[in-house]
Formats: C-alpha cells, sequence, structure tokens
C-alpha cells in the first residue's frame, strides 16, 4: 500500500479528473499485489508533504548467492535502495530486483525490469497472513476437536457454528462424489481446503487490505496439491478410463482412430481440471477486489455527494455479495476438488458403463 | 497471461505449498480427525438408540399383545368360574331343598306313626278304665241288690224265669 492514499491526496492536490482515474487505477493494480511490508493506509501529510505509511515491516528473504534476511524496512515501502552485505536491491512491482547504489532499472521493450530478480522467500503480506490463518484455523480447531472430547462427543461455542459445516462437507461434497467407502482419506484436505480458502476470502474483505486467495502463485500451490492428490490415488479404472476410455466395447482396429483423438483430450483433461480451479479461484477473488476498489475509487473520482454516496452504496451492496461469493468460491474449490478425487477414487463395472458410453458417442 | 506470469511469486508459492501442507497434516492429526471421529460416534450413538427404541417400541407392542392374551384369558376363565359357581349354588340348593323335603316328609311319617300309637294307648286305657269302672259300678250294684233277701230271692226268680224261657 505505498501508493498514494487517495483521501488525503486529493484535498491537497487540485488534480483533474483523468489523473485522479489513473491514480485509482494505479492503486488498485498494486493493491492486487503482494507485498513486502504490511502496511494499512499511507497518507501524505498537508503541511510538510512528507508521506506517512501505517503498518509495520516484515521480514525479507533472499538467495542472492547466499541467503539474506533483513527487515523490509530498508526499502522505505519501495522508495530506497536496500543495501544488505554489498549488494544493492530495489522493489519494482511489488518484485525486488538487483540493482546499484543509485537504484537503477533497466527495461526491456516489453517495460519488463531487465535487472536480476533473486529468488525471494520472503515473508511477504500474503505470507503473513496465510501463517495468521494458518495458526487461527490451527488453534480454533483443535479447541474445537477438545471441547467434543470434554463434553462428551457434542461441540460448544464455535463448534455449533463449525459443526453443520463439517458435515455438510462430509455429506454432501465428500459422500456425494467420492462415495461411502473411499471418501474418508480426503476428508482432511477437503476441509482444510474449504476452511482456509473461506477464511482467507473472509480476510480480503476486511480492510486489512489483503488479497491472497486473488494472489496466482497461491491458487497455483493449492491446485496443484489437488492434481497430485488425484495423480497418486487414481485407481487402474481411472488411468484405464483416460488411456482406454472405451475398454472391450470395441475392437482395436476400430478404437485407434477415436484414440488418436480421444487421449489427447483426455490428458489435456488431467491439467485442463486444476487448471481450471486455480483460475477460478484467483479470477473470483481478483474481480470481486477490483470491482470493489473501483467502486470506493469513484468516491475518490467524483468528489461530490451524490457520487460518493452513491458510490458507497454500490460498493456496500457489493461488499455483501462479495460475503457470499467468498463462501461460495471455497464451496466451489472443494466441491470440484471432490469431484476430481471421485473420478480418481472410482472403481466400477467398466463394460456396463461403456456400453451406454459408446451409444452415447 | 503474460501478467499473470510475471505477477507469479516463487516465494509466495512456496510458502503457501509448505504452510497448506504443514497445516493439513497438524489438522488431520490434531482436528479434523478427533472431530469426524466424535460425530461419527455420536451419530452411531444416536442410530443405535434409534434401533433400541424401535425395538423397545415393538417389544412393547408384543407385551401389550401378550397382555390383551392374558387379559382375555382371564376373562374368558372368570366367566366359566362364575358359570360353574352359579350350576354348584343352583344344584346345591335344589340338593338342600330335596333333602330339606325328604326330612320333612320324614318328620311328619314319625309324627304321624306316634301320634296313631298314642292314639290306641289312649283308647285301649280308655277300654281298660271303662271295664274296671263298669266292674266297679256292677260289683256296687250287685252289692247293692243283694244286701237284703228279698232282693235276692227275688233275682234268682228272674233268673230261673229267664233261663225257663230259654
Amino acid at each position: 500500500m505505498s501508493a498514494k492514499g487517495p483521501s488525503k491526496d486529493a484535498a491537497s492536490s487540485g488534480d483533474s479528473r483523468a489523473e485522479r482515474k489513473q491514480q485509482v487505477k494505479d492503486y488498485i493494480a498494486h493493491h492486487l499485489l503482494d507485498s513486502h511490508d504490511f502496511g494499512l493506509f499511507s497518507y501524505t501529510d498537508d503541511v510538510t508533504q512528507e508521506k506517512h505509511h501505517v503498518g509495520f515491516p516484515l521480514p525479507i528473504i533472499l538467495w542472492d548467492g547466499g541467503l539474506k534476511v533483513f527487515s523490509s524496512s530498508k526499502f522505505h515501502h519501495g522508495e530506497t535502495v536496500a543495501q544488505v552485505d554489498g549488494s544493492y536491491y530495489k522493489i519494482e512491482h511489488a518484485k525486488i530486483y538487483k540493482t546499484d547504489a543509485a537504484g537503477t532499472i533497466t527495461y526491456d521493450s516489453a517495460n519488463h525490469p531487465t535487472n536480476i530478480a533473486p529468488l525471494d522467500f520472503s515473508i511477504t503480506k500474503g505470507v503473513f497472513m496465510i501463517l495468521i490463518t494458518a495458526f487461527l484455523m490451527f488453534f480454533l480447531f483443535k479447541s474445537l476437536a477438545k471441547s467434543y472430547g470434554n463434553n462428551a462427543g457434542i461441540a460448544t461455542g464455535a463448534g455449533r457454528f463449525f459443526e453443520p459445516i463439517i458435515t455438510y462437507i462430509r455429506d454432501d461434497i465428500a459422500i456425494a462424489n467420492i462415495g461411502e467407502g473411499k471418501y474418508k482419506k480426503y476428508m482432511p484436505f477437503l476441509l482444510t481446503v474449504f476452511f482456509f480458502i473461506w477464511f482467507l476470502n473472509m480476510f480480503g474483505l476486511t480492510p486489512l487490505g489483503v488479497n491472497v486467495t486473488g494472489n496466482i502463485a497461491v491458487t497455483t500451490a493449492l491446485a496443484l496439491i489437488v492434481f497430485i492428490i488425484t495423480t497418486f490415488t487414481g485407481t487402474k479404472d481411472y488411468w484405464k478410463h483416460i488411456f482406454d476410455p472405451l475398454g472391450d466395447g470395441m475392437p482395436w482396429a476400430g478404437k485407434i482412430f477415436i484414440y488418436i483423438i480421444l487421449v489427447p483430450i483426455e490428458i489435456l483433461g488431467l491439467f485442463i481440471k486444476p487448471f481450471a480451479l486455480l483460475i477460478r479461484l484467483y479470477a473470483n477473488m481478483t474481480a470481486g477486489h477490483v470491482v470493489l476498489g473501483s467502486l470506493l475509487g469513484l468516491i475518490y473520482i467524483f468528489q461530490n455527494w451524490i457520487g460518493g454516496t452513491l458510490s458507497f452504496g454500490l460498493a456496500f451492496a457489493i461488499s455483501l455479495i462479495e460475503i457470499l461469493v467468498a463462501l461460495l468460491q471455497a464451496y466451489i474449490f472443494t466441491m470440484l476438488a471432490a469431484l476430481y478425487f471421485g473420478f480418481a477414487s472410482e472403481t466400477h463395472e467398466h463394460d456396463q458403463e461403456h456400453d451406454g458410453e459408446i451409444a452415447h458417442l | 497471461m503474460e501478467k499473470l506470469i510475471n505477477e507469479f511469486s516463487v516465494g509466495l508459492f512456496f510458502w503457501q505449498a509448505v504452510v497448506f501442507i504443514l497445516l493439513l497434516f497438524l489438522l488431520k492429526k490434531f482436528a479434523w480427525g478427533p472431530i469426524l471421529n466424535a460425530v461419527n460416534e455420536r451419530e452411531q450413538g444416536i442410530k443405535d438408540a434409534l434401533d433400541a427404541a424401535q425395538k423397545a417400541k415393538l417389544e412393547m407392542t408384543n407385551l401389550q399383545a401378550d397382555n390383551e392374551k392374558l387379559l382375555q384369558e382371564a376373562r374368558a376363565e372368570r366367566e366359566t368360574m362364575l358359570k360353574e359357581a352359579r350350576e354348584i349354588k343352583a344344584s346345591m340348593i335344589a340338593g338342600a331343598k330335596d333333602e330339606a323335603q325328604a326330612e320333612a316328609s320324614k318328620a311328619i311319617a314319625g309324627a304321624q306313626a306316634t301320634i296313631e300309637a298314642e292314639k290306641k294307648a289312649a283308647v285301649a286305657e280308655l277300654k281298660q278304665t271303662v271295664a274296671s269302672l263298669s266292674i266297679d259300678i256292677a260289683e256296687k250294684i250287685v252289692k247293692s241288690e243283694l244286701s237284703n233277701k228279698d232282693k235276692q230271692l227275688e233275682l234268682v226268680e228272674t233268673m230261673l224265669k229267664d233261663a225257663n224261657v230259654n
């Protein structure tokens, strides 16, 4: 959040409407990215024209010919070059690049920095929120588990709220898609991923200004885990379905022509499924943040009572919808993951099923 | 797409994967396992309790049917017992009546016999008394008749006369 805070800037500078639009656009684009310090908001002092940031720095961990750990306060919210062990680093669009003492960043024709970007394992704002959520979930559900033991198998307190959700995931997501016999081994993942996404989505709606589930790296990690679980728990039937979808229902000579098209599609499907998962979650959460950011930005652009009130009303309504979306996206991710696990763990009477499939083709 | 790849942060990906997998295993061990077990156990408990209740209900129905049967049997038994009792009563009354009749007639017969005997005895006594009275009277009359000589002679005379006539 090192971009200009809209509210105070507006009062101090007589920017034109076009400039303000650009500021809002930059602000939203910046918000969607991860950042290396936990900024809550920033403002410019009217008198001294000094920029103030409210928040706290986070540790920077770089691998650049050796491990380098330092505080993000060295960057002064991206405004200065950090010097660590004789190397210089600069933040450009939320990425750390190696630079020289003057902080020179060279760009290629596509406006991408050509400087070397060291491997960045920093505890960024996103990572920080992931850790917070992980701790929160761990203690919340551990205490919930404990409350069962203390109260003869009946949940107390928050458990009253979470238990129906857990049983819903078990009955209507896991058992419905995977089946009575095999759902149990997938339950920990489904529950963890559901609450993880949901909580992070909800955090995204708080004024903390985090956008973790709307970050492609986070959704990729989640989808990759789904892909790995699907692949490693795949039964013989699952793989047969991919490489020999028609089974023994058709002579070998007939199948070969269909398979030239069918098998690559099936193999592609293996990767498209988790890819769709990661894009869906990313796009939905990002879109929500963009819409909310834009509506709030309108207040800054209009700078009058009518526009401001209208924007606020709209933003409020969208916020309510976003609360629903936060839950919905967690549900959809979990649901589809369960569906893919269901495909992978399927064992069935092949001949019977594929009789129908041939008729369908 | 290029923007997406550009935005992709290896560090965030790494931390997300590590933290998530760690969280997954920790929660599996400390939270989901116990929670799911507790929920399953409770559901099983409820199911068992419902089954038991169903069974108890069935048993109750059976018991009720048994009771009904017992009651019916008892009622039937009472009915027969009452009937028997009534019969016994009737027969007892009838027997008593007969016996009483017999006893009464026997008593009457005895009384009549006694009366008859008494009557005969009384008659006999009366006869005897009358006879002795007659004899006494006759004796007195004879005595007085024969106290003087004339009368004795007269008697002899009449007697002789009678005897002559015969």
